[in-house]
């Protein structure tokens, strides 16, 4: 009897003290930062060197832009990733949480149009030529490439696209179509960009996008296409040069950390890691193959991250386009 | 001289019935074989084919004692590999004693009327429950209103949920496997209820019960819908702290509410990276898992046979 009394004490003790971790566990100081899988590959390699060089302890989730918006507007993350702008709802959800947050713009990404190193027709194409064949009104009709432009030859269009879930699937469709998530159904579809890759590589009348980096690593496989924004404007291919200095239109799109910046919640070792990223993360950021933002626009952005200026340059909207100053400048 | 005649074609219409009927068994089995070679086979070469892609990364010792990296040469499955056993010891300590419980009382204690039946539909039920179901109920229930955050103990007992429904019909399978005369036997020489069921049945079903769990365990291991719908981390680069320390009381429990992630959630990130480099990592963790499934199951089959040899009937 004593024996069992001290046996369901000692259990007693170890179930309390298992439920009154969380106190001693919330002390430490770890960055908790969850979002896009776009931005996952910097701010991975940010983290990494980060928590080498400080011993601060990091820790990244990929719950995708809007999964991380979620967490981020209940305050479970300290640290956000988004491959797009914060939208009206997300910015609602914060603001009942009383949650501030600081938008900054870290990286740019270029969604490349691809083909088939083969494919010796369509090496560049117009804005309007892709409208053509991946607005909703295509579906079911636009089924050869000569129906996208006269001067293509009349063979079968395969069409390979990001999920429809991806921030990636967003910009392109209010870039190219003019509304955000309006597209065509009958394409291929994969959450998994490798995928895609397999896809256009192995057919010469395959068309596809996804970010930057994915047409980086498989070179060989595929070739971009130049894109015409407007008629009697050069065609531009995705490269470091045309994302710095702005003529890869309309596909270049920043992509963004957001930060919360509540006041307890606001702890040193987060202000540390941003910092970190923004002055530290260049050559991270192309080491991972994406492109770093000119440096007159990082100054900037450094600039309204020491001011500390809560809020969103983009109003809830989606926008193509915009320029990195100009959008700091909004915030006030 | 008549019915010797009819008697030697009846032998023939006898052999002949015979040989036709030895074919029909000869093709049965011919199809059986092909169908489970289809099955093996299948698996075999995908197994092969993660061997030979990430052969490299299973012979290093690295690849096994590093963090993941942004380099997929430094890239390794440590954090993956604890989080994995970690949220195991979560999920066996929650689903075994619940499982067998329910088990024990369903098939012992319950009264059979209308209330019983229904748990017991819907326990069989619960088992062909798809995972991700069990994802977003441990969304709701241990995060949004328990507040145990995205931790370890948040997946092993979304986990441990999750093989539940496996353990108790594991375990009723085994309870009623117990020959009825070893109860009479107990309750003759005076044994009450309780006796019976603790020193005979559940003892006697071990075996049995070992195998269910297992199986679930391995299900568990592989699993990655709910664990990423309860918020499993991708990049982490420590591990959780240690549940055993030099100072009193020597258990930590901070280990339970520390983020993690498993080796599904890890070959998945791999998978999905631009850099071909990465795959082999992928193929790595890939074969991993299998491998790791494997060993469960080979122990689950090598316990039951031991426990069953060792019990006598006489």
């Amino acid at each position: 009897m004593q024996f069992k009394l001290a046996q369901t004490l000692s259990v007693a003790t170890f179930v309390a003290a298992a439920f009154s971790a969380p106190t001693a566990f919330a002390v430490e100081k770890i960055v908790k930062i969850d979002g896009s899988s776009t931005v996952f590959p910097i701010t991975e390699a940010v983290a990494e060197e980060f928590q080498k060089a400080t011993k601060t302890k990091v820790t990244v989730g990929v719950s995708g832009t809007g999964g991380g918006f979620k967490k981020f507007c209940r305050g479970e993350t300290d640290i956000s990733g988004a491959s797009r702008p914060i939208l009206q709802k997300e910015i609602d959800e914060c603001k009942a949480n009383g949650i501030q947050f600081i938008e900054l713009p870290v990286a740019f990404d270029a969604l490349t149009v691809v083909i088939n190193p083969k494919n010796d027709w369509a090496k560049t194409m117009t804005v309007a030529d892709l409208k053509k064949m991946w607005e909703p009104a295509a579906q079911g009709k636009v089924k050869s490439w000569k129906q996208v432009n006269a001067k293509f030859p009349d063979k079968p269009l395969k069409l390979f696209a990001p999920g429809a879930d991806s921030g990636t699937f967003d910009y392109f469709t209010e870039a190219i179509v003019g509304k955000s998530k309006s597209a065509r159904g009958d394409v291929t579809s994969s959450e998994d960009d490798n995928v895609l890759v397999m896809g256009v590589s192995g057919d010469v009348n395959a068309l596809g996008y996804f970010g930057y980096a994915y047409y980086e690593e498989n070179k060989d496989k595929l070739a971009a296409v130049g894109i015409i924004e407007k008629d009697g404007k050069p065609a531009v291919g995705p490269s470091k040069e045309s994302i710095e200095n702005g003529s890869y239109q309309p596909l270049a799109r920043p992509i963004f950390i957001y930060v919360n910046a509540t006041g307890a919640a606001f702890k040193p070792h987060v202000k540390a890691f941003v910092d970190y990223y923004l002055e530290k993360g260049r050559p991270l950021i192309e080491e991972v193959k994406y492109v770093p933002l000119p440096e007159a626009d990082q100054k900037a952005v450094i600039a309204h991250w020491k001011a500390l200026k809560p809020g969103t340059g983009f109003g809830g909207k989606a926008e193509v386009g915009v320029k990195v100053q100009d959008l700091l400048s909004r915030i006030k | 001289m008549n019915k010797q005649a009819s008697t030697l074609s009846n032998l023939d219409e006898v052999r002949a019935m015979i040989k036709r009927h030895k074919m029909n068994d000869a093709i049965f089995s011919g199809v059986g074989l092909v169908c489970i070679m289809l099955v093996l086979l299948t698996l075999l070469a995908l197994f092969i084919d993660l061997i030979i892609d990430g052969y490299p990364k299973l012979l290093s010792y690295e690849f096994f004692s590093s963090f993941p990296s942004r380099r997929a040469s430094q890239a390794g499955l440590l954090s993956a590999l604890v989080g994995s056993a970690l949220v195991m010891i979560i999920t066996f300590l929650s689903a075994v004693p619940m499982g067998v419980a329910a088990a024990i009382y369903l098939e012992e204690y319950a009264p059979k009327n209308w209330f019983t039946e229904v748990i017991e539909i819907n326990v069989t039920n619960l088992a062909a429950v798809p995972s991700i179901i069990y994802g977003l109920l441990a969304l709701g229930l241990f995060i949004y209103i328990l507040d145990f955050g995205t931790s370890i103990l948040t997946a092993g007992l979304t986990l441990g949920l999750l093989i539940l429904p496996v353990v108790i019909v594991a375990t009723r399978e085994a309870i009623r496997g117990i020959p009825v005369a070893i109860r009479e036997a107990a309750y003759a020489v005076g044994a009450t209820k309780w006796q019976v069921v603790s020193q005979h049945v559940v003892r006697y079903a071990t075996g049995g019960i070992l195998t269910g769990v297992i199986i679930g365990m391995a299900r568990a291991i592989g699993e990655t819908a709910p664990v990423i719908t309860i918020g499993a981390l991708t990049f982490i680069a420590f591990l959780p702290p240690s549940p055993i320390t030099t100072t009193p009381p020597f258990l930590n429990f901070d280990w339970l509410w520390s983020g993690f992630t498993v080796l599904p959630i890890q070959m998945f990130s791999w998978l999905s990276r631009p850099s071909p480099e990465f795959h082999v990592n992928a193929a790595a963790a890939g074969a991993i898992i299998i491998i790791v499934t494997l060993l469960m199951n080979g122990v689950a089959i090598k316990m039951r046979y031991n426990i069953r040899k060792k019990i006598k009937w006489q």
